[in-house]
């Protein structure tokens, strides 16, 4: 915003407020229209978040660190059979194909039933998966070897939708199921993981009876607040014995990390 | 359409329309057709402004933070007010749907708009029960929310039925904080969601998306916006697809008496782009669409998916001479955000209350 005639583009005043968001703030304007500068770094972003849809999960890789963590892993395939067949087909995606049931049915059960399956699926971001769920959980598995709970092999399944746990959950006959799945990238966010709980999973299982902590991210929400979000879920779902809409979050809130959370500028007293 | 349809005779006939009839004849509709008889519906709402009014284009500032950091949020809603966005709401998607983060933002946003004496109304998007739940516990909520679908199905996996969404409008209602009307709900719905929840019974997506409006409508809505191109490929393909739909889903909700915006958005995942968006944005301002989303840069960081910006916005008003509703221009004009004048200009600096809430800041 400037009075001056040669000046194309105007700056906006309140620039120094980029500092407390990723959003794209204070873009300043030609006329009314963005400029031409973030114009083009929109273009670059949406190429990059268009590359990470069709990202394939490095399966090696994934199974190599957690098995270096002494978990075991079981790999699973939904019976989506490729990314564009996956896209165009979510049906597909939440349910698994015929050998990865034989997989299944062929693992050992516990004389007592699973307390909790964890499911990991690359969902519509493979990089997701990459970053952030074997950091995920480290976070979590000391608490619930703590309290206790029996927990089947780490299921991976590839070419995954949310419900898909829910079939795996079934099939090994776990009380619970948590799945980690890639979200779908943002152009800001390419690597966003998803945690979806379901108590008693079973197939066609709807959305009423899941809760979800979004948005994990390196630097976002970050993987402290998440697993301790959901250790709260999965025990108090466990002790109510339901999950969903009718459980609410209200796990006592952590102490906040880093300079995001200064007061808020607009409303306070100085 | 005839001649004889006029404003009064298409308002007096809507309330016998179900939406089957209006699904129906919005497909042997061309898009010029989709756009002519929309733009002759006028559904207007109040709750401390006035919306769809004649050649006024209204405005969802959407401040989402991924985090729900409120200095993060504060600063994207001084973005959007300066652009002269957030008239039809200051409605944030949470990260969280727990009643404590809930009401943190809510009074936040509550207390923005007292401070600044916004002639605006705020709304957390969050379950319809967590909103009840948070004013029982006496959080000041201007807008409750939720979203809906057109089968039972669909809206039980949504978690919600009719009784429960009246539920949330008496709760919303006993509150009494609208000064010019007391339309207290709003509702977002998209074609797909029954199919997704496999609650369609064979229906087409089109057909079932126009029932959701007949579910909005019973509860006297000031907003309801199609998601249009959000669930994703799978549902609306590509570019062509998603404009189509969106023109399709305001049409049939202006027929139904419903007060209709669009999120005129798309995924990474779909086959669109900026382009698309421009189009659909274009063609549904010329069609009179209520009120569009209001974004930093199009790009929400929170719900992972692109939306119109401010900037959007501003050259829609621009190329089709629209202004924001009233009480709200006359709070940007007497703020010396917009220029005095009738055209779309920016003032050159920062009003003198936010210049001071940023002052201190480095």
């Amino acid at each position: 915003m400037t009075n001056d005639k040669h000046v194309i583009v105007g700056a906006d005043p309140w620039n120094k407020l980029r500092r407390y968001t990723p959003a794209r703030i204070a873009l300043g304007h030609a006329g009314t229209s963005m400029p031409t500068k973030p114009h083009l770094e929109f273009q670059l972003a949406h190429a990059r978040a268009r590359d990470a849809v069709h990202h394939e999960l490095d399966i090696p890789a994934l199974q190599g660190a957690l098995q270096s963590r002494g978990y075991e892993t079981i790999l699973l395939h939904s019976s989506a059979e490729s990314r564009p067949h996956y896209l165009q087909r979510p049906d597909k995606g939440r349910r698994l194909d015929a050998d990865s049931h034989a997989t299944l049915e062929a693992s050992p059960r516990p004389a007592e039933p699973y307390d909790v399956v964890f499911v990991i699926g690359d969902g519509l971001s493979a990089l997701a998966i990459e970053e952030n769920a074997a950091k995920f959980l480290d976070a979590i598995m000391p608490s619930l070897v703590k309290d206790g709970w029996r927990m089947a092999p780490l299921s991976i399944v590839k070419e995954a939708r949310v419900a898909v746990g829910d079939e795996v959950g079934a099939a090994l006959g776990a009380k619970m199921v948590v799945i980690l799945i890639g979200e779908r990238p943002g152009l800001s966010s390419p690597d966003s993981m998803g945690i979806y709980m379901t108590l008693n999973p079973r197939v066609a299982v709807t959305d009423e009876s899941r809760n979800c902590i979004s948005n994990i991210r390196p630097g976002a929400s970050a993987t402290d607040h998440a697993a301790h979000r959901l250790l709260y879920l999965m025990t108090e779902a466990r002790r109510r014995g339901l999950s969903g809409v009718k459980l609410k979050d209200e796990a006592a809130a952590l102490p906040k990390a880093g300079p995001e959370s200064a007061d808020n500028f607009l409303i306070d007293e100085r | 359409m005839s001649d004889a349809a006029s404003e009064p005779s298409l308002r007096a006939l809507a309330p016998g329309l179900t939406p089957e009839i209006v699904a129906a004849v919005s497909k042997i509709c061309r898009v010029q057709d989709l756009i002519l008889v929309a733009q002759k519906c006028r559904v207007v709402t109040k709750f401390r402004n006035t919306i769809g009014l004649e050649k006024r284009l209204s405005t969802r500032l959407q401040p989402n933070h991924p985090t729900d950091d409120p200095t993060g949020i504060a600063a994207s809603i001084v973005d959007g007010l300066m652009y002269g966005s957030g008239d039809a709401v200051i409605g944030i998607n949470p990260a969280t749907d727990s009643i404590a983060a809930v009401t943190t933002l809510i009074e936040m946003l509550d207390e923005i708009i007292r401070r600044y004496a916004i002639p605006t109304q705020s709304c957390i998007l969050t379950h319809v029960t967590t909103s009840i739940e948070a004013i029982n516990r006496g959080a000041p909520i201007d807008l409750v929310f939720q979203s809906i679908a057109g089968t039972e199905a669909a809206n039980s996996s949504f978690g919600v039925n009719l009784a429960i969404l009246q539920e949330g409008r008496e709760a919303a209602l006993g509150l009494q904080r609208g000064t010019v009307g007391d339309d207290v709900m709003y509702f977002e719905t998209g074609q797909g969601s029954a199919l997704s929840a496999n609650a369609h019974h064979g229906v087409d997506q089109q057909t079932l998306e126009a029932r959701a409006y007949a579910v909005a409508r019973k509860f006297k809505p000031l907003l309801v916006n199609t998601v249009v191109g959000f669930i994703g490929p799978e549902y609306l393909y590509d570019g062509r697809q998603i404009v189509r739909a969106g023109l399709e889903d305001h049409f049939c909700g202006k027929l139904l008496g419903v007060p209709m915006g669009c999120d005129i958005c798309y995924t990474n995942h779909a086959e669109a782009d900026q382009n698309d968006m421009d189009v659909l944005l274009t063609l549904l301002a010329a069609a009179g669409v209520s009120f569009i989303m209001g974004i930093p840069g199009s790009d929400d960081i929170m719900l992972n998916y692109q939306t119109t910006s401010f900037h959007d916005a501003l050259y829609a008003r621009k190329v089709l001479g629209l202004r924001p509703a009233p009480e709200f221009e006359d709070w940007l004009k007497t703020m010396g955000i917009f220029e005095q004048d009738e055209s779309v200009r920016l003032a050159d600096s920062l009003p003198k209350p936010f210049q001071r809430a940023l002052a201190h800041l480095h």
